[in-house]
């Protein structure tokens, strides 16, 4: 990387706040970075919540699917998602997206498969029971009533996904390469500590803001909506 | 040909891991009529419920027929409305496409499923809450909801389960009224099932009191009275009577298995016979 870091071996608070204004308006490195990881959650995440979706769907509508594949998912839900890089980093010969967002994908989709598998099974029966008297049936009850009824437990479970999914891409770009873990790693081998500290302040605003701002006030709004409390 | 045909009509429940079966009620035989408002009323658990969604074809019956409008009844069809004691409203719909909710499935123009819904909501006296979310609405609005959307399906029997069951008093007093009126408004044909026998008088045709284990109708009582009819009427009261004692001897049966010898019927006999609650807590 052509990139020239400045020395200092202890943090101080103007010297990450010059660290950060660098990074992000005269090199751009941590512009870049940012850019680099923010896609990688969001496409990770995407696919998390998609595969997730559906997989968890299928897993509460076919008894078959749910007593081989159900108890498949339990068993790789405890192997956190980041042992998966090395793997990945052999199959996509690549250390960069490909691998890293599958860790990612990964990590998100077990919690998102398990929570709509419950999400769907738990919606209320007499829910169903009054559609099917006004003639819904079949994929319609699926799509008319089970799926708007599970809309809340899908959400806190895209809130979980993406936390999950934070995490491991974090992880993943320690030792992978680009993105803002990447970089860290980087500024730590020039022991610029201003800049891991700058660069650990992105990480947790970033969570932070998703998390509490993003995803929390969407649950809010559609709890009290569907007459729940969160 | 009645509206509502159940003929012989046997229910058992097998229990798929132990093979138990439990037979709720057996030859059973009931007619209602087009036009015709019946009420059951019986002990709980002695398959009041069951019937209703054999009728509904949400259950299917162990034996026996069962038809509508002469038709076999295999699965639930908007010709048949159902409200239960809980309103189940889907939450995320505000009151107005809850009731469009169940015209989705008719085929109908965009204005004429607004027009029906409103016109509906209207009859419930709930036009000022269309645009409302279910937990936005009390207890008996949400019931009337419930009425007003199936009603709007135009069905040709109406099946409910204790609609009013978890409702206080004056709610119940008020939706009594509302009933009886679209009841003369539209004379659907409706199978009612209920704990309280006053409720019972004061709505039906006919009360079909069945009693338990097994379960079975014990008697029919026409109630010839005039409508709107009163509580403190003689004739209604000594209805009341007379169903009350039946229906004490069946409730005292559950009583005694369920308790055991040490179960005191007096002590029942009293807890029955207030006139305060007709049977509304059994
Ligand atoms: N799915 C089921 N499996 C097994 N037994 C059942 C099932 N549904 C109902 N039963 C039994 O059938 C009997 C009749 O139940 P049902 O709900 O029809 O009674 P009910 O007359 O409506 O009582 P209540 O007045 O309390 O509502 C009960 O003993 C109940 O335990
Ligand atoms: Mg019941």
């Amino acid at each position: 990387m052509q990139v020239e870091f400045t020395t200092t071996s202890l943090p101080s608070f103007l010297g990450t706040m010059e660290q950060l204004y660098v990074g992000f308006f005269e090199t751009q490195i941590l512009l870049g970075a940012t850019a680099i990881s923010f896609y990688r959650i969001v496409l990770g995440f995407v696919i998390a919540v998609v595969v997730g979706t559906i997989v968890g769907i299928w897993l509460a509508r076919s008894k078959a699917a749910d007593e081989t594949l159900g108890s498949l998912v339990i068993a790789l839900q405890s192997i956190p998602s980041i042992v998966w890089l090395p793997i990945m980093i052999m199959i996509f010969q690549s250390s960069g997206t490909a691998p890293i967002v599958t860790v990612v994908a990964m990590a998100g989709a077990w919690v998102m498969i398990s929570n709509m598998r419950v999400g769907i099974k738990s919606v209320e029966p007499i829910l169903i029971r009054a559609a099917q008297t006004m003639g819904y049936k079949g994929p319609e009850l699926i799509w008319k009533v089970m799926i708007p009824a599970s809309i809340p437990t899908f959400l806190s479970a895209t809130r979980l996904a993406w936390a999950f999914g934070w995490r491991a891409l974090m992880a993943a770009e320690l030792l992978g390469t680009g993105g803002l873990g990447r970089t860290l790693m980087d500024a730590r081998d020039f022991f610029n500590m201003d800049l891991v500290i700058g660069i650990m302040v992105i990480i947790a605003t970033i969570g932070l803001t998703m998390e509490y701002f993003v995803f929390r006030k969407l649950e809010k709004r559609i709890f009290s909506r569907w007459g729940l409390s969160s | 040909m009645a509206e509502v045909a159940i003929e012989n009509v046997e229910k058992t429940f097998v229990n798929e891991d132990n093979e138990n079966s439990f037979t709720v009620f057996k030859d059973i035989d009931l007619n209602v009529e087009a036009g015709e408002f019946v009420s059951l009323l019986g002990p709980s658990g002695c398959g009041k419920s069951t019937l209703l969604n054999i009728v509904a074809g949400l259950e299917q019956a162990t034996a026996g027929k069962v038809s509508a409008g002469g038709e076999p009844i295999t699965e639930p069809g908007p010709d048949r409305g159902v409200v239960f004691q809980e309103a189940a409203l889907m939450p995320w719909l505000s009151v107005l496409d809850n009731v469009r909710f169940g015209l989705k499935k008719q085929k109908l123009s965009a204005e004429e499923e607004m027009e029906r819904a409103e016109y509906f909501l209207k009859l419930v006296h709930l036009s000022k809450f269309m645009q409302s979310f279910p937990h936005e609405l009390s207890g008996g609005m949400k019931q009337r909801v419930a009425i007003a959307r199936a009603l709007a399906l135009d069905p040709d029997v109406l099946l409910m389960d204790e609609p009013f069951g978890a409702l206080d008093e004056q709610t119940r007093t008020m939706l009594h009224q509302e009933v009886q009126y679209i009841w003369e408004e539209t004379r659907k044909t409706i199978l009612f099932v209920t704990h309280n026998i006053r409720e019972s008088i004061l709505l039906s045709d006919r009360i079909v009191l069945m009693g338990t284990r097994p379960g079975r109708i014990v008697e029919t009582f026409d109630v010839d009275l005039e409508r709107p009819r009163k509580p403190s009427d003689p004739a209604f009261i000594e209805l009341e009577e007379a169903i009350n004692k039946k229906l004490a001897v069946e409730i005292d049966k559950v009583m005694r298995e369920e308790i055991g010898d040490d179960y005191n019927s007096k002590k029942s006999a009293l807890l029955y016979h207030s006139h305060r609650d007709m049977g509304d807590n059994i």
